[in-house]
């Protein structure tokens, strides 16, 4: 049902790299996985509207004010790395091997 | 210190009676976790500020019912200034900056958090083997697993550790760690509880809830930590009753549904059987029980993972390694910081959620998946509402098996996945559900499972007390801690 491509694929659209030796355990679990699923097939579900949540439909308003809630300092407090008070990443644009 | 024979109720007159202070109940209390501890492993963190917040409740007074009372919470909760890890690798350095509401509401009823309990990764398991911080153990039997994903906490007030403790419920998150540990455990009504501050796993299904020993102290912590709360849309403004006054023990009148699907050939004959008598309880006490039909219950379990790991895949998007937890090393570009970070953070059971949710909600599968699922929810809702629109109560079985052992069935994630076949049901409809310890079978607990219509949390409470009367399961001492005395 669930080639090992297509799950390389969904790893990747997932963010997520499988080490090699990880891939096959993955795809004959997914596989049954996603068998078991399509056992949906088989309802007759013609018209039926679906549950995407649980909440009552209707909009909920709250005025539009502004609140002080965390400060900057609490907000990075959790920010593997910073520098002059902002959040530090890796270069966005690869400069040496870039595709 | 144990809780084996304490009440919420005893202890608050205790403490208000100056008998006893916070200071010395919260040290006593971790003293006894510590000691356990090696044993259980229910706990991710226990909670050194404890003592000093119990100091401030002294020095404020014993106020309301709460006051001073020490509970333990999920690690799936925020925890404003102590860890909160989801018992997961990528959030093992999480410092919460502010209190999820169920927090903050403990907090002001004077609550006193001694420890943040072990879960399966994510709350994505059945067993706490998923956990990042290992196994924790059944108080029953220390080979057996103590159910999951709320197992810590299970393990904890099974154990005598705490009176009671916060769990969350997305699939029998509560109810079947509370079955295999022979304790009461409540998922509430979805909307019941404010999820402002519980870390995601799918939000159409998360809930919080509360175990404990005995159905009273159960529905004392849910008073306390039930209501609207701004930060939640989902949460309901309907007003929360005082479920601990209201308790009722008086089945006369009460109608239950049982529904045949439920005694499924797959489920252990012993565990039916001590279902069965439990139902035998409540017609001697008055009730009438009938037998009633749920066809789609064949097709929950597809259902539940098709849709919680749609949810979860999403909610999971967030952790990338750049505004908090774990980051990691020795990357070369921002993409890498994302994959590496996730693949290094992330494990096995949590990636196959996350990979399953991503290829269900993807363009060529999503009408054949996840569109599906939810409409086959549909029918399986109106199922049972259809019961629920002629009965009070629909009981049955929570789990297909007492605690199986630990590493049983952790290589075979679908032999995992159709353990909550039976507690599913109330988290695809939103409705409340509990499981009550009905007995044992060869040693181990086994709970009996009810479920109500949205927003009647009462109605299971008071049937939970009227077979809590009846049968005084509380007072029995776990095996495995009974041995050790």
């Amino acid at each position: 049902m669930i080639s090992k491509e297509e799950v390389l694929h969904v790893a990747e659209l997932a963010n997520l790299k499988l080490k090699d030796n990880e891939v096959d355990g993955f795809v004959s679990q997914l596989d049954d996985i996603v068998t078991m699923a399509s056992q949906l097939s088989t309802v007759d579900t013609e018209g039926v509207e679906p549950t995407y949540h649980m909440s009552d439909t209707t909009t909920v308003f709250r005025a539009d004010e502004g609140k002080h809630t965390q400060t900057r300092e609490e907000l990075l407090e959790n920010v593997p790395e910073v520098q002059d008070n902002l959040i530090k990443v890796p270069s966005i644009v690869d400069k040496e091997d870039g595709e | 210190m144990d809780y084996f024979n304490e009440t919420i109720d005893l202890l608050h007159k205790k403490l208000a009676d100056k008998e006893i202070t916070a200071e010395s109940l919260t040290k006593d209390t971790l003293q006894n976790i510590n000691d356990k501890e090696a044993k259980l492993n229910a706990y991710v963190t226990v909670n050194d500020q404890a003592t000093e917040d119990a100091k401030k409740v002294d020095e404020k007074g014993i106020e309301g019912r709460l006051s001073g009372i020490p509970v333990a919470i999920k690690d799936n909760i925020l925890t404003k200034g102590v860890l909160t890890t989801a018992s997961s690798k990528i959030l093992s350095n999480f410092m919460p900056i502010y209190d999820a509401t169920v927090t903050e509401k403990l907090k002001n009823a004077g609550a006193i958090n001694v420890g943040k309990t072990n879960l399966d990764e994510f709350a994505m398991g059945s067993s706490t083997e998923t956990s990042y911080y290992g196994t924790s153990h059944n108080a029953w039997d220390y080979t057996k697993v103590p159910g999951g994903s709320s197992g810590g906490s299970a393990a904890a007030v099974a154990s005598g550790d705490v009176i009671a403790a916060l769990g969350t419920d997305t699939g029998g998150s509560i109810r079947q760690p509370a079955s295999f540990n022979g304790i009461f455990g409540i998922k509430p009504t979805y909307g019941r509880v404010s999820r402002w501050g519980v870390i995601a796993f799918a939000s159409s299904l998360d809930q919080v809830g509360v175990m404990s020993k005995r159905v009273e102290d159960s529905a004392e912590v849910l008073t306390t930590i039930a209501g609207h709360d701004v930060h939640d849309s989902t949460s309901s403004e309907k007003e929360v009753p005082d479920y601990r006054a209201n308790l009722n023990k008086d089945m006369h009148g009460v109608k239950i549904a049982v529904p045949k699907e439920f005694w499924h050939e797959g489920t252990d004959p012993e565990v039916l059987k001590t279902v069965d008598e439990a139902i035998e309880t409540y017609k001697k006490l008055g009730a009438t029980v009938e037998e009633v039909s749920l066809p789609s219950l064949k097709h929950a379990v597809e259902v539940y993972y098709v849709i919680a790991s749609s949810e979860a895949s999403s909610n999971l998007q967030r952790y990338d390694g750049v505004r908090y937890g774990f980051r990691a090393k020795d990357v070369k570009n921002i993409k890498e910081l994302f994959v590496n970070s996730r693949s290094e953070g992330f494990g096995d059971e949590v990636k196959r959620r996350i990979m399953l949710g991503t290829f269900t909600l993807s363009a060529g599968a999503y009408d054949a998946y996840f569109k599906k699922a939810a409409q086959v929810r549909t029918i399986f809702i109106n199922e049972l509402k259809a019961v629920l629109d002629k009965y009070d109560l629909i009981a049955g079985p929570v789990t297909t098996s007492t605690a199986f052992g630990i590493g049983e069935k952790i290589d075979d994630p679908l032999a995992m996945y159709m353990n909550d076949i039976l507690t599913i049901p109330a988290n695809l409809a939103g409705l409340p559900a509990a499981s009550v310890p009905a007995g044992t079978v060869n040693g181990l607990p086994v709970g009996l499972q009810l479920m109500a219509n949205s927003f009647d949390e009462q109605a299971i409470f008071n049937a939970a007390y009227a077979l809590q009367e009846e049968n005084k399961f509380y007072e029995q001492i776990p095996t495995a801690l009974k041995e050790e005395d």
